[in-house]
C-alpha cells in the first residue's frame, strides 16, 4: 500500500502525529496506513544475543518487561519519562524513531545501546544502524514504501550507563537537552539530544573518552562537545545552556 | 461537609457548556489579527469556499456601539478599521460543521498597513509608538505618607532593588466557550464564566438592548481564576452576534491554543525599590515604583495597578511612603484579571527585596521581619489603622516553627558543603491580601442577595456568584445552613440566570465568601421578618413558618433582602488614595525549601508550609485545597512558567511548551489556619482564594538565593537564567 | 450536536464500549474523543488540550488509560473502551473527602487514571502515585487532595480484599 501512496504515512500509536489534530485539519489531509492491528509488529523478543523490539512495541511494553531493566537498564529509565502512563501505554519505540525529532526521548538510548533499524517494504529488508538512519532535521533513511518492523540491539556488558533528560519539568516534558552514555570495554557511546539537527552521537567526546584524556571539569569538554554538536536557541532553551548543561553532566558521569 | 456538586463532578456527569445538547447549534470560530498594529486595508474571502453557506459577522452587524463595556469603552467588540494587537477579532464564521468552520477562518485574509508597535513597556516610546496621551500611559497611581525623601536622607542605610515578574497564563483545565440563542425576542447566553452580570452589561450596551431583553446563565466552569471575570463579555457577544445574524443557536468553544494565545494574561511588572532604614533595621523610607504592561486596551489594569501598589510596601510599619504606578498601553495582547490581580508582582518584589535588604546590613531575614511586621495600631502605606487582634509576628513564627526553619538552615549549610552538586535552601515570606473591592468598589457594587422561602418549605439562595472550584455553592449552603438551622438539602442554591438572581457582584477579589456570604445571612434574617418569626426560629420551625406564608399568600414568594452595606468605620479618600483600602486583610508567612542541581540549575521545590490567618476556616477541606491550588499555581509562575513573546502575542501556545507544574513536580503543601473570627465577613470568614498566590514565589527565589548564593530579581526562574547568575557569579 | 457532513467515505467501526458491543460510521479524520463525545452523547470524558498534555480525554483502551484526543476512532476497532460513564459511583468515596475534585474539568480523566493505578497497585513497588498520576494536569488542587484520594482508593481497595480474603 505504502509503494503505491507516496504520501501515505504509516501510523501506530498516534502520539506524535495526531497533536492537535482538528486544529491542523489541512495538515492532516493525507492517507495513514494503520499499523496497530498488526500482531506481528508487537512483540519484544528475546535472543541469544539480541534484543528484538516490534514496530509496535510501546514504552510500556519494555517497562514491564522482566529482563529489560537488568539487561537494557537505560531504556526503561528513558521509558519512564517519556510523557506520562496514558503517552507511555500508547506510543511506540519505532515511531518515535521515524518521528525524527531532535528531542526525541527513546531514540538517545537506543542509538547508545548501538540499535540497528530493519526496514521492509514489498521489495524486502534493509537493515540500518541507528546513529547511521538520520540524514537531516527529520530526515531519515526510511523510503516512503518502508516501514519500520523491527529494532535490535545487541546484548553486551556494559561495564557502564548513564541517560539523563533535562527535561522542562519532571514528567510530561520535552526535552531542553538529553544525553545518554554506555561503556563496553574500551568502546564509549556517547549520544546528545536537543543540541543539533538530529539525534547524534558525539565523536569527538567518544574519543577523547577511548583515549583516557583527563577531565578536570565541564570546561576541558566544551571543547569536543562543541566540535560535534550545534545546539540553537529555541522556544524550549538556550544554545548556551545546552551545551554548557551537557559538558557539565558529562563531566560529572565520568568523573564519577 | 462534602463539595456539594462533588459526585457530579467526579462521575462526568456535571455539564459544562461543550457537554450541553443543543438543537440545531452551529459552531462559530474567530478571524483574528496576524498584525500588531496597523489600518485594516482589505478583507478578503477566499475564493475555493461557498460563503452563502456560513454566517458571516462583522463590526457592521453590531447594533449598538462597538464597544466591551467595563472600566473603559475602548476595546471593541470586533476590529474596524484598525488593530491593535496579534489576535484581535476582526471577522466571526458559523457553520454547522466544526471542520467546515476551521477551514473556512483559514481562507479569511486580512491586509494590513502596519504602524509601529510599541512592544516593550520597560522602554520609552518612540513618537511613532504614541497611542495614547503623551507616553502610552493609561493610568497613575500615586499613594503618600510622611516625607519620603528627607527620610531617605536621614537614613542610615539605603538599599535599592529592581525586580521583574513575567506575564502568566490561568490554563483553567476548561477551555473558555459560550453558546447563544435568541428565543421570545431576549438574546441569552450560556457559557463559562465568573461574572454573569459583567457579561449582561456589556452585551445590553454592544447590542442596544435593554437589559430585559438580554439573558445570561452560568454553565457549570472549569475554573477561572479570573481568566474568566472579563474575557467571556467578547466571546459572549461573538456568538450573540452570530446568533442574531444567522437566527441559529451558535456555539463558540476556543481551543486550547487559541484561549493560550488569544485571552487575557497575567499583568507583566517591573518594579523599584529603593528603602531607607535605621540603624536597628527599622524601615524608615519606601520609595516604589510600580510598572505594568497592560497590552493593548484598558480591560481592568486600573484595578490591578491599584491593588498592586497598595500591596507594594508589605505587611510592615513605616512611617515614609511614596508608591507611584503606571499602566503602560503596549500592542501586546491586553493583560487581565488573575488571582491575586497585582499583589503577587509587588509581594514578590517586596519579600525578595525584603531579603537583599536583609544581606545589605547584615541582619537575619527572620529579625528584619520581626523588627517590622505592623502591629494592631500601626497604620499601612495609606494610612489604613490596623486594629484586628491578629498577632502576625506569630503566624510568622507558626510558620518557622511547623516548617523547621533554623534546624533546616543548619542541615543545609553541612549539606551544601560536602555535596558535589546539589545545594539546599530555605526561604520565607511574609505577606498580606486585602479581601473584597479595594476603596469604595464594595459599595460602588451595591450587591443584592435573595433568600426565598419555597413552597414545599426549603430554601433558595439567589445571588449572581459563581461556582468555579472554589467552593461557592457548598460555601453558601454551609452559610445559609447555619443561619437558618436547615439542612443541607432543604437549602437550594439557585443557578446564576440573570432572569432570576439579582446583581450580587462578581466572582473575583476573594470577596464570595465574606462579603457576599454575609450579605446570606442578613437575608436569612430578613426572610424572618417577612415571615413574621423571631431570629430564633430555626429548622423546622422555619420550614413550617415558610409553608404557611405560603399557604397565606398563593402566588407570591416570601423574598429575604440583603444589599450591601460598609462596615462601620471604614473610610476611603479615592482622589488622596488615603484611608482604609480594604475592610480587612488576610495575613500569612509561607516557607519554601528548595533543592538546586548544580549540574542542570534545575530547581525542585522539595518542601512548602503555608501558614495564614482568615477570620474563620468554613469548610477544612476546601479552605485548605484553595491554598494548596494557589501553591502550585504560584509554583508554577515562579519557575516553570514562561511566556514567549512574537509581535506582542505568545509563541509557545500548547501546553507542551507553556508548562504548568504536574504532581510529580511538586511537594506537598502543608497548609494551617489560624483563625481570629472577622465580624463582618460569611461565617466570620475573610476571603483566602488570592492569599496563596502571594507568597510562595519570593519565598521559593529567596530559598534559591540561600542555595546558591546568588541574587535572583526576575521570575520565572528558569534554569537558563539561574546558569547566569550562578556562571556569572563564578567569574567574577 | 451535528457531525461534518460527508466529504469523504465514513468507516464502520465495531468495537467494545463500556462492556456493550457497539458499532458506529465515523469520519477517517475522526478523533476517540470526538466519537465518544458528540456522536455517543458520552460527555463525561472532557478535550483539555487536544495535544495529549492534560490528560483530561484519559479513557481506558484494553485496560490501560490513554488520551482519547489522540487515538483515531479507527484505531479503536475491536478494542475494549471503557469511559468515566463505566465507573460505580459508589467507588469514589475517597476522592469526594479528600478533595481531590474542585472545578471538575480534569477530574473524569483523573478518575479513569486513578481507578487504574487502584487495580495495579503492584505497579507501587516501582512508581510513587505522584508519578502515575503526572499525565493529568490539575490547576485546582494543587494535588495533594488528588493524591490523598488515590492512596484512599487503594485503602479501600485492601479494606475490601480483607474483606473477601
Amino acid at each position: 500500500m505504502l509503494a503505491d501512496n507516496a504520501g501515505a504515512v504509516p501510523f501506530a500509536g498516534g502520539t506524535d502525529l495526531l497533536v492537535n489534530w482538528p486544529e491542523h485539519v489541512e495538515a492532516h489531509d493525507r492517507t495513514y496506513v494503520d499499523l496497530s492491528g498488526l500482531a506481528e509488529l508487537r512483540p519484544i523478543r528475546w535472543t541469544e544475543d539480541e534484543l528484538i523490539l516490534g514496530a509496535g512495541t510501546t514504552y510500556w511494553d519494555v517497562i514491564r518487561d522482566a529482563r529489560a531493566g537488568s539487561a537494557f537498564p537505560l531504556l526503561i529509565e528513558a521509558a519512564r519519562q517519556v510523557g506520562a502512563i496514558q503517552i507511555q501505554a500508547r506510543g511506540t519505540w519505532a515511531g518515535n524513531i521515524a518521528n525524527a525529532s531532535p528531542a526525541a526521548d527513546g531514540v538517545p538510548v537506543l542509538m547508545a545501546y548501538d540499535a540497528v533499524v530493519v526496514l521492509a517494504s514489498r521489495d524486502g529488508t534493509e537493515s540500518i544502524p541507528l546513529d547511521e538512519f538520520y540524514l537531516g532535521y527529520k530526515q531519515t533513511r526510511r523510503r516512503p514504501e518502508q516501514i519500520i518492523t523491527r529494532i535490535r540491539m545487541p546484548l553486551r556488558e556494559y561495564s557502564f550507563q548513564a541517560f539523563h533528560k533535562i527535561g522542562t519539568r519532571r514528567a510530561q516534558a520535552i526535552a531542553r537537552v538529553g544525553l545518554a552514555i554506555t561503556r563496553c570495554g574500551d568502546a564509549w557511546r556517547v549520544v546528545a539530544s536537543s543540541a543539533a539537527p538530529t539525534i547524534c552521537r558525539c565523536p569527538s567526546v567518544e574519543r577523547f573518552l577511548q583515549e583516557q584524556r583527563r577531565v578536570n571539569g565541564p570546561d576541558d569538554l566544551l571543547g569536543p562537545l562543541g566540535a560535534d554538536l550545534s545546539p540553537i536557541d529555541d522556544l524550549r532553551s538556550t544554545a548556551d545552556y545546552r551545551l554548557r548543561v551537557l559538558a557539565r553532566l558529562l563531566s560529572h558521569e565520568v568523573l564519577a | 461537609m462534602d463539595r456539594v456538586e462533588g459526585l457530579a463532578k467526579l462521575t462526568g456527569r456535571e455539564r459544562y457548556v461543550d457537554d450541553l445538547a443543543i438543537q440545531g447549534v452551529v459552531w462559530g470560530m474567530t478571524v483574528r489579527s496576524r498584525c500588531p498594529r496597523g489600518r485594516i486595508k482589505r478583507i478578503h474571502f477566499g475564493d475555493g469556499v461557498d460563503w452563502s453557506r456560513f454566517v458571516v459577522v462583522d463590526h457592521r452587524d453590531i447594533p449598538g456601539p462597538n464597544e466591551i463595556l467595563l472600566i473603559e469603552r475602548d476595546q471593541p467588540v470586533l476590529a474596524g478599521d484598525r488593530v491593535r494587537h496579534v489576535h484581535e477579532p476582526i471577522v466571526l464564521i458559523a457553520h454547522e460543521s466544526r471542520e467546515m468552520v476551521r477551514r473556512a477562518v483559514a481562507q479569511v485574509r486580512v491586509e494590513y498597513d502596519p504602524e509601529p508597535a510599541y512592544l516593550d513597556y520597560r522602554l520609552p516610546p518612540r513618537p511613532g509608538q504614541i497611542q495614547f496621551g503623551e507616553d502610552n500611559v493609561l493610568k497613575r497611581l500615586c499613594i503618600e505618607k510622611g516625607d519620603v525623601e528627607r527620610a531617605l536622607r536621614g537614613a542610615a542605610h539605603v538599599v535599592e532593588g529592581v525586580y521583574e515578574t513575567g506575564a502568566q497564563e490561568h490554563v483553567y483545565l476548561e477551555n473558555q466557550g459560550m453558546v447563544a440563542w435568541v428565543e421570545d425576542g431576549v438574546v441569552a447566553v450560556k457559557g463559562s464564566m465568573q461574572c454573569p452580570y459583567y457579561v449582561l452589561n456589556a452585551m445590553s450596551h454592544a447590542l442596544g438592548r435593554a437589559a430585559d431583553e438580554v439573558r445570561v446563565i452560568q454553565a457549570p466552569t472549569g475554573g477561572g481564576f479570573g481568566g474568566k471575570e472579563d474575557y467571556p463579555s467578547n466571546i459572549a457577544l461573538h456568538a450573540a452576534l452570530l446568533a442574531i445574524k444567522g437566527d441559529r443557536p451558535v456555539k463558540i468553544i476556543y481551543d486550547r491554543g487559541e484561549d493560550l494565545a488569544a485571552t487575557t494574561k497575567r499583568h507583566p511588572a517591573t518594579v523599584r525599590h529603593r528603602t531607607g532604614l535605621d540603624r536597628d533595621g527599622r524601615l524608615i523610607a519606601q520609595d516604589i515604583e510600580v510598572i505594568l504592561d497592560a497590552g493593548a486596551y484598558v480591560t481592568l489594569s486600573p484595578v490591578v495597578l491599584s491593588r498592586a501598589i497598595i500591596h507594594a510596601g508589605g505587611p510592615y510599619a513605616c512611617d515614609n511612603v511614596r508608591i507611584r504606578g503606571r499602566a503602560i498601553l503596549t500592542n501586546a495582547v491586553p493583560f487581565g484579571a488573575f488571582r491575586g490581580f497585582g499583589a503577587p508582582q509587588t509581594h514578590f518584589a517586596g519579600e525578595r527585596h525584603m531579603d537583599v535588604i536583609a544581606a545589605r546590613i547584615g541582619v537575619d531575614p527572620v529579625d528584619l521581619r520581626r523588627r517590622n511586621l505592623i502591629r494592631d495600631g500601626q497604620s499601612t502605606s495609606t494610612g489604613q489603622v490596623i486594629h484586628d487582634g491578629t498577632d502576625r509576628v506569630a503566624v510568622m513564627d507558626r510558620a518557622l516553627d511547623l516548617s523547621g526553619y533554623r534546624a533546616r538552615q543548619r542541615e543545609h549549610e553541612a549539606f551544601n558543603a560536602s555535596h558535589p552538586y546539589l545545594r539546599r535552601g530555605i526561604g520565607l515570606a511574609t505577606f498580606h491580601h486585602g479581601a473584597g473591592f479595594t476603596g469604595a468598589g464594595e459599595v460602588f457594587l451595591k450587591s443584592v442577595v435573595h433568600v426565598v422561602g419555597l413552597p414545599d418549605g426549603r430554601v433558595e439562595v439567589r445571588s449572581a456568584n459563581t461556582e468555579i472550584g472554589q467552593g461557592t455553592l457548598t460555601a453558601f449552603s454551609k452559610v445559609a445552613q447555619d443561619r437558618t438551622g436547615l439542612d443541607g438539602e432543604s437549602i437550594v442554591i439557585a443557578e446564576p440566570d440573570t432572569a432570576r438572581v439579582p446583581n450580587s457582584g462578581p466572582t473575583v477579589a476573594s470577596r464570595t465568601a465574606m462579603v457576599v456570604g454575609h450579605l446570606i445571612e442578613r437575608a436569612c434574617d430578613d426572610l424572618r421578618r417577612i415571615l413574621g418569626v423571631d431570629a430564633d426560629t430555626r429548622g423546622q420551625a422555619l420550614r413550617d413558618a415558610i409553608i404557611a406564608w405560603h399557604a397565606d399568600n398563593p402566588g407570591r414568594e416570601p423574598v429575604g433582602t440583603a444589599q450591601y452595606r460598609k462596615p462601620p468605620g471604614i473610610q476611603w479618600d479615592e482622589d488622596r488614595y488615603q484611608g482604609d483600602a480594604y475592610a480587612t486583610f488576610a495575613w500569612a508567612a509561607y516557607v519554601a525549601q528548595v533543592e538546586v542541581d548544580l549540574r542542570t540549575f534545575a530547581t525542585s521545590v522539595t518542601s512548602m508550609t503555608a501558614v495564614q490567618e482568615v477570620g474563620r476556616v468554613l469548610n477544612e477541606t476546601l479552605a485548605r485545597g484553595q491554598i494548596q491550588g494557589g501553591v502550585v499555581q504560584a509554583i508554577g509562575w515562579a519557575l516553570l512558567e514562561d511566556v514567549a513573546w512574537k509581535d506582542g502575542a505568545m509563541a509557545n501556545a500548547q501546553l507542551t511548551n507553556y508548562i504548568i507544574p504536574t504532581s510529580f513536580d511538586v511537594p506537598p503543601t502543608r497548609v494551617q489556619f489560624i483563625e481570629n473570627p472577622y465580624a463582618h465577613g460569611g461565617g466570620g470568614a475573610k476571603g483566602l482564594g488570592e492569599l496563596p498566590m502571594d507568597g510562595p514565589a519570593p519565598a521559593i527565589v529567596n530559598a534559591v538565593a540561600a542555595a546558591t548564593g546568588t541574587e535572583a530579581t526576575t521570575i520565572p526562574l528558569t534554569p537558563e537564567r539561574l546558569m547566569g547568575l550562578v556562571l556569572n557569579d563564578d567569574a567574577a | 450536536m451535528t457531525m461534518p457532513p460527508d466529504q469523504q467515505e465514513r468507516i464502520s467501526v465495531a468495537l467494545t464500549l463500556n462492556g456493550r458491543a457497539v458499532r458506529v460510521q465515523v469520519e477517517p479524520n475522526e478523533r476517540l474523543l470526538d466519537t465518544l463525545r458528540y456522536r455517543l452523547g458520552l460527555i463525561g470524558t472532557k478535550e483539555g488540550c487536544g495535544e495529549g498534555e492534560c490528560g483530561a480525554c484519559t479513557v481506558s483502551m484494553d485496560g490501560v488509560p490513554v488520551n482519547s484526543c489522540l487515538v483515531p476512532t479507527w484505531q479503536a476497532r475491536g478494542r475494549r473502551i471503557e469511559t468515566i460513564e463505566s465507573v460505580e459511583p459508589g467507588r469514589l468515596g475517597a476522592l469526594l473527602g479528600s478533595g481531590a475534585t474542585q472545578c471538575g474539568a480534569c477530574t473524569p480523566g483523573v478518575v479513569m487514571a486513578a481507578c487504574w493505578i487502584a487495580e495495579h497497585r503492584e505497579l507501587l513497588r516501582t512508581h510513587t502515585i505522584r508519578e502515575l498520576m503526572a499525565g493529568n494536569l490539575c490547576r485546582c488542587t494543587g494535588y495533594d487532595g488528588i493524591i490523598e484520594g488515590v492512596q484512599g482508593l487503594l485503602d479501600d481497595g485492601l479494606a475490601e480484599d480483607g474483606r473477601d480474603g
